[in-house]
């Protein structure tokens, strides 16, 4: 057993560094990620050990980063490329919804684009507009891509190993707020598949499911549920596109009421295809409508106010009332 | 003209030659005119140039003019297959052959090319199956070649898009340490887009080894080269750090001989090089298109004069490097490839419907395979109603 507890933001480094120290054709690129390690310094000390020719610091252009990490795979790497900042993406969703998801299948299957773009998320960090957003369904409604987001170090350290293992592209959302969160990563162990829920807490009256950051506000809600006498569970679904239904559907099946929390505006937001598919699903187990939990269609406010905007504890828990009224 | 058996083994004259331009590129201030690298006048003169040159023997010539002449016969075969109902669309490349033939024989077999959706030019070069093109233009499939087989990518039909892909190929040809070439296609319209200036920036800061061909063809759909630059195209390589020149695209020759130089530049490392091939679009841009609504007869008559094909016939004849049996064959060769895409196109068969769930991704996925299992499902439901 290597068992040891560090950071989510160390975890993603330390499995950044076994990639780059297992497979040769792996690269890093992207915007200050070399010697300053990335803004957020998930990239730390990795130019140092592995060189400037795997990781590569790159003009501040992301469609140039993504369109030559294209061209790199079709050579036969395996690039990881940091996208600054969620509000950044945008200059390289063409290259991402155009070229890369949909090259494997242009070709008939004859090429494959193992590219993982990872975009720190999410907001919680009183930061400047663009810098505090969650485009995650703007991906998973892209057939080709892979989208997934860990909520603690030991998932952060295990699903960057398995996306760059991954012949697809993976977009990979890393939940910024919780980068200094700590939490024990077991390097020899695999928690699970790369799409696979989990449980990450059990309880018999209300799931709750949630991704990336707002695990951590559902484990709180079900915790403060507990004090009043409310059994919640929590599935941590980890990946948004595809998604665990079947996990879902279990919980479900069990408790009979879904909340579903995430930062993402609610609107067309992952939580609604949940709620489609689990009523599709569970329509006869259901006691309650499935409720959402989410960001609201407005652009996302200014640092003062994001605390108002984005679900916390009290706007879960008012959730979980609701449903439990039914 | 005089029927000659040896002429394949004798070289062209040289005699006839002149120098048609200055070394140094002339600085173009608006309004004049730049400087083109030309080998082959439009009238069928060979000329010299200072900095590019090209020693071809008979059977060499007669080559490039057979790769140009079947071209145009698979293309207009296509695009008369599209009028049949044949085909859904084509983006003919009627008056380009010299660029797509002079650039795509310069390349060697470990080059990559990246095209957009016009390269069949190109495509031939590279030994593709001309079939294999219509796929797309069919519409039972994307492409779906292996791009791998000929070091020649999948059309790209986004314009300029290709050119950053081409550029992260060349990185990793420069990681491995391999001494071969990338050359990336686009066009005059491709020029604008904020990828072509990306894939430029990259190139050049990590110095490297690709060559972008941009067929200036004076026309993107309706708009004319001015509502795309105020410079002459190939001058934006000089702001990027790198050199552009700019070549007669109706001069098989030169388009050869630049885009040699500029390959063999990329393998020995010094970077990446802008060709602009100055040619015209002689059709349409696609079979939906209707180039009579924006531009003006008199134009397209003038780029006839300097059609690539006839000028290299006349080249040929007035050296006795081909004589008429040579012609002859090739008109039934041409006839022969005009019949054989013909029949494969309409033997192509649909793609069964299940495909389309085939490939969507390489791993396979759990939501794929569900909508498969509804999909089918929803269709034997037919199967059984008509028992």
């Amino acid at each position: 057993m290597a068992v040891e507890k560090m950071s989510l933001a160390k975890a993603l480094n330390e499995s950044l560094r076994k990639a780059l120290d297992t497979d040769p054709k792996v690269l890093i690129m992207g915007e200050d990620v070399g010697k300053l390690g990335g803004v957020f310094r998930i990239t730390d000390g990795l130019q140092k050990d592995f060189g400037e020719d795997r990781v590569i610091d790159t003009p501040l252009a992301e469609s140039g980063i993504v369109g030559t990490a294209i061209g790199l795979a079709l050579r036969g790497y395996r690039p990881v490329v940091e996208i600054q900042f969620d509000g950044f993406v945008f200059p390289a969703y063409d290259q991402i919804v155009t070229q890369l998801a949909k090259m494997h299948a242009r070709a008939l299957g004859k090429i494959k684009l193992p590219v993982v773009v990872r975009i720190p998320y999410g907001g919680g960090i009183g930061a400047v507009e663009h810098h505090s957003e969650s485009p995650e369904a703007l991906f998973a409604h892209v057939a080709g891509l892979k989208v997934v987001s860990p909520s603690n170090a030991s998932d952060a350290y295990w699903m960057m190993q398995q996306a760059v293992q991954s012949d697809d592209p993976v977009i990979f959302f890393e939940p910024k707020r919780r980068y200094w969160d700590k939490g024990e990563v077991d390097t020899e162990s695999i928690p699970g598949a790369l799409h696979a829920a989990a449980v990450a807490r059990t309880g018999t009256d209300l799931t709750l499911a949630a991704y990336g950051p707002m695990v951590k506000v559902c484990l709180e809600a079900a915790a403060a549920a507990q004090e009043e006498g409310k059994s919640v569970e929590v599935v941590d679904l980890r990946s948004m596109s595809p998604i665990d239904f079947d996990t879902i559907q279990a919980s479900v099946e069990k408790t009979r009421r879904l909340v579903v929390v995430h930062e993402a505006p609610v609107f067309y937001g992952s939580g609604a295809e949940i709620a489609a598919r689990i009523t599709e699903r569970c329509f006869y187990h259901l006691e309650a409508p499935v409720l959402r939990v989410g960001g609201y269609h407005a652009p996302y406010p200014p640092a003062r106010l994001e605390e108002e905007y984005l679900p916390g504890l009290d706007r879960v828990l008012d959730a979980v009332d609701r449903s439990l009224a039914y | 003209m005089t029927v000659e058996s040896t002429a394949a083994a004798r070289k062209p004259r040289r005699s006839s030659k002149r120098t048609s331009a200055a070394k140094t590129p002339a600085k173009t201030p608006e309004g004049s005119t730049p400087e083109l690298v030309q080998l082959l006048t439009p009238e069928g003169e060979r000329v010299e140039h200072p900095d590019y040159s090209i020693d071809l023997s008979a059977e060499e010539l007669r080559a490039l003019y057979r790769d140009m002449v079947l071209t145009r016969r698979f293309d207009a075969e296509a695009t008369a297959l599209q009028r049949q109902g044949e085909l859904g669309l084509w983006a003919s490349l009627l008056g380009q052959e010299a660029a797509q033939i002079g650039s795509g024989r310069a390349l060697r077999d470990d080059d990559y090319v990246f095209p957009t959706y016009r390269e069949h030019g190109v495509a031939w070069c590279r030994g593709v199956d001309p079939t294999n093109l219509l796929g797309m233009f069919r519409g039972v499939n994307h492409g779906g070649w292996d791009p791998n087989t000929n070091n020649f990518h999948l059309y790209t039909i986004v314009i300029g898009s290709q050119t950053l892909h081409a550029t992260g190929y060349a990185m990793g040809v420069a990681k491995d340490g391999a001494d071969s070439a990338v050359i990336a296609y686009f066009g005059d319209g491709a020029s604008s887009q904020g990828d072509v200036a990306e894939a430029f920036t990259f190139s050049a800061v990590y110095n490297a080894p690709v060559v972008f061909f941009c067929q200036n063809n004076q026309w993107a759909i309706s708009e004319p080269t001015e509502k795309q630059t105020r410079v002459p195209l190939y001058q934006r390589a000089q702001g990027f750090g790198f050199p552009g020149v700019r070549v007669d695209g109706n001069d098989v020759l030169a388009c050869l001989a630049v885009t040699r130089s500029a390959l063999e530049r990329a393998r020995r490392g010094e970077g990446p090089t802008l060709v602009e091939a100055f040619t015209y679009r002689m059709g349409a841009h696609t079979t939906s298109d209707d180039p009579t609504k924006y531009r003006a007869d008199e134009e397209r008559a003038s780029w006839e004069a300097k059609d690539p094909i006839l000028r290299l016939r006349t080249y040929l004849e007035r050296e006795g490097a081909a004589d008429e049996a040579f012609f002859t064959a090739l008109d039934e060769e041409s006839e022969t490839l005009g019949k054989r895409v013909r029949e494969a196109v309409r033997a192509m068969p649909d793609p069964d419907r299940m495909a389309i769930f085939d490939h969507a991704y390489a791993d396979g996925n759990p939501l794929v395979d569900e909508e498969r299992a509804e999909f089918a499902a929803y269709q034997a439901s037919f199967a059984e109603e008509g028992k």
